[in-house]
């Protein structure tokens, strides 16, 4: 099977997944980064010319506003042209389907699609649809995967924790509906961590979790001993309908994220969330303002990481 | 008209027939096989060399869309398709809209249908009124207006009192029930079975004990009731072992598969391939290779096209999205084949899963080519490859997970009631 997200060369023609991509294609996507930041921390370059005159589409079916707001900075620091649609869901009830919005945002000269859409899946059906010429980046699709937040991810690791062969990872929360810890299961054992962890209820665990190459674990308290990185996923609310969960405090006293949980790790351990926190459901204030945590950096990262994967995906030096 | 189908190989699985073999046909039945019975005078002459002429095919789900969804499909084109994959015969699920739950659609269904003069068409009525699981149809009414059985197709039916009730009633008159096995709060939202793939791609999941729980329950039920039973689609190992044992303990009961689900697995879904959405889903491989098992030792009777065509802007969206359903009916022969094939079995054991076998569960005198038996026959070559691809298909829809590949095995000619209804563009 062809991998849609890699041209003939086996150069990246879209980022849709962590999955299938080989490590020095992420590897080098980290070093980009790495190159952005300096210049923006160093010199306070916060401007370069390499995406001008391009045009870059935020579609979101689904609403965010941090993900398409560091998608926007970043574009806009590459000299690159953004328009932002929310197309929530109404573009559906107004009969319009994916295709034809995306078709006509290209026939508007698009060079680039950052979407983010409800169903699994749905960034993959546009790559397959649109023209060679144009790339596109799969800012959130269902469950399936959120590889920018997943790159920012391990750039955030490795800044901190310089190599990945000798960490150990845990992954704590809904493995199950997480598009994040997806990406960041694959992107995590690609770039040779030799041991990532999932932490969760059963009812928050896909079936057959450990074929993706985790262990698993459903006691917070052994899940986190001797960890390196705890990545934290926010819980939606709505696990409480449906018999997922009894409560949220039930959920927090036994997966949350707290001090005493938290001395378990490493006494360095980094601690990280893709945002936005439920403080007193997943994440305790004082671990979430804590020493150890890596949240804030995490964003600003991420937008070192988007220019990364933006020009990178626009065949620029 | 006397025919004569000459120099063919004939596989007649009922009769013990797989040779070369004439057949000889007068006034829409089977004359004679093998030399021509007496004062017989051949009108029409068709050379079945290098063919094989077997029984024609019998579907036991083929939606054809009408009354309701006409822009996905229509009773014309997709009676071109049957006749067109060597159908002969089939079997349409009451799921359209509105519900096959009143005489009066099911004889215009029927009625258009003989006015098409192509396939001989089966409704299958729906068990319930509206297919809601609540009410229970007239069914013998119905059965009267051409009904041949009695379904929920794929609609769920979760009060096992009215289950119960309709299979007491449905037993009253000796009617079949069929029924796909499927939990519906297990079920729910789910895409692609419960497993490594929809694990990996996000999709919401089915579970394998959403169709074991209600195959439990079908069959305790049925057992109390006495009904006929039959079991569409299954789609799983342990529903394979259920099947085996009940049958073993004696209950009298049939089973079927779709065609998609002998030869594909959910690693087949690849990167979202909405071709592969399908009802039920597309299992793990461990699964398939169950259902070959159960086709072999006979705890499946029959394979199904399971035809449901999709228009192909339903198909156009994302995976959970898009609209379950594959188009079937032109692919049932090469895929019934390519299954004997792969079992190192004889094309005949294959035949015989979508002639002889559906023609049982159907009630008929069917599936076979015995003198004096309805002439319905399909002439193939068994050895050509094809392309499917969406102009080689006659039906509206084009949706196919075997889209692109090359298939064994494609229909020349096909008689009904003695009568040329399709032949190939090769033969003309």
């Amino acid at each position: 099977m062809n991998n849609p997200q890699l041209n003939k060369h086996g150069e990246l023609q879209h980022l849709l997944s962590t999955e299938g991509l080989p490590a020095p294609i992420l590897r080098s996507i980290l070093d980009r980064a790495a190159s952005f930041m300096s210049e923006t921390e160093g010199r306070d370059i916060k401007k370069t010319p390499l995406l001008h005159g391009k045009s870059i589409f935020n579609i979101f079916f689904e609403n965010s506003t941090r993900t398409r707001t560091t998608f926007e900075i970043a574009a806009k620091r590459l000299s690159a042209d953004v328009v932002n649609l929310n197309i929530g869901s109404s573009s559906a009830s107004k009969g319009e389907t994916l295709l034809d919005t995306v078709d006509n945002l290209c026939a508007m000269h698009a060079d680039m699609f950052v979407v983010r859409h409800s169903q699994s899946g749905a960034a993959h059906l546009i790559a397959k649809h649109v023209a060679p010429e144009i790339h596109v980046i799969n800012a959130g699709d269902g469950r399936h995967a959120h590889p920018t937040q997943a790159l920012l991810d391990m750039f955030t690791i490795r800044h901190y924790k310089k190599e990945f062969h000798n960490l150990r990872v845990a992954i704590v929360g809904d493995i199950l509906h997480s598009r994040v810890a997806r990406s960041q299961i694959h992107a995590l054992t690609t770039l040779g961590v030799p041991e990532v962890r999932v932490i969760a209820p059963k009812t928050l665990l896909p079936s057959g979790a450990d074929k993706l190459g985790v262990q698993v674990y459903h006691d917070m308290t052994q899940g986190l001993r001797d960890v390196d990185v705890v990545m934290m996923l926010r819980l939606q609310g709505e696990r409480m309908q449906g018999a997922v969960l009894p409560s949220a405090q039930e959920y927090f006293k036994y997966y949350g994220l707290t001090r005493e949980k938290l001395v378990l790790a490493k006494k360095d351990a980094i601690v990280m969330h893709p945002g936005p926190m439920n403080r007193g459901v997943e994440i305790d204030s004082s671990v979430a303002d804590g020493t150890q945590s890596v949240i804030l950096p995490q964003v600003t990262f991420g937008i070192a990481v988007r220019m990364a994967v933006m020009s990178t995906l626009a065949g620029v030096e | 008209m006397n025919i004569q189908i000459k120099n063919g190989h004939l596989i007649d699985p009922k009769n013990q027939i797989d040779g070369p073999r004439d057949l000889f046909i007068t006034a829409g039945k089977v004359a004679a096989v093998g030399s021509a019975p007496a004062g017989f005078v051949t009108q029409q002459v068709i050379d079945a060399t290098g063919l094989m002429v077997a029984p024609g095919l019998i579907d036991l789900a083929a939606r054809l869309r009408e009354p309701g969804y006409e822009y996905r499909a229509t009773l014309e084109s997709e009676m071109d398709a049957a006749v067109a994959g060597g159908i002969t015969t089939l079997a349409c699920p009451p799921d359209t809209d509105p519900p096959l739950d009143e005489p009066g659609l099911v004889e215009m269904l029927k009625h258009r249908a003989r006015e098409l003069n192509k396939a001989r068409l089966y409704p299958v009525g729906a068990l319930t009124r509206g297919l809601k699981g609540a009410e229970l149809t007239e069914m013998a009414e119905l059965a009267d207006a051409g009904c041949i059985a009695f379904s929920q197709a794929d609609a769920a039916l979760t009060d096992t009192r009215v289950l119960m009730r309709a299979m007491q009633y449905a037993a009253t008159f000796g009617f079949s029930v069929w029924l796909r096995p499927q939990d519906s709060f297990l079920t729910r939202d789910g895409v692609a079975h419960d497993g490594e793939v929809a694990t990996r791609l996000g999709l919401p999941a089915i579970p394998v004990c959403a169709e074991t729980i209600a195959l439990s329950t079908i069959l305790q039920l049925a057992h109390e009731t006495g009904v006929r039973l039959h079991i569409c689609r299954i789609s799983s190992a342990s529903g394979v072992e259920l099947v085996r044992a009940a049958k073993q303990q004696g209950l009298t009961l049939t089973c079927d598969v779709s065609a998609n689900h002998v030869h594909l697995s959910e690693m087949d879904i690849g990167f979202f391939d909405a071709n592969c959405h399908l009802v039920p889903p597309l299992r793990s491989q461990r699964d398939r290779d169950a259902l070959h098992a159960g086709l072999l030792d006979g705890s499946i009777d029959a394979i199904c096209s399971n035809h449901s065509p999709v228009d192909e802007d339903a198909k156009q969206l994302p995976f959970a999205e898009a609209e379950a359903g594959a188009t079937g009916l032109e692919l049932l022969l090469p895929l019934a084949l390519k299954w004997a094939r792969q079992s190192h079995r004889a094309l005949t054991d294959g035949l015989v899963k979508i002639t002889l076998q559906p023609a049982r569960i159907l009630g008929l005198d069917a599936g076979h080519l015995s003198v004096g038996a309805a002439a319905d026959v399909c002439v193939f070559d068994p050895e050509v490859y094809w392309k499917v691809e969406p102009a080689a298909l006659k039906s509206q829809g084009k949706n196919t997970p075997f889209i692109g590949m090359e298939l064994q095995g494609r229909v020349r000619y096909t008689l009904v009631g003695g009568q040329l209804v399709y032949q190939s563009k090769s033969c003309q």
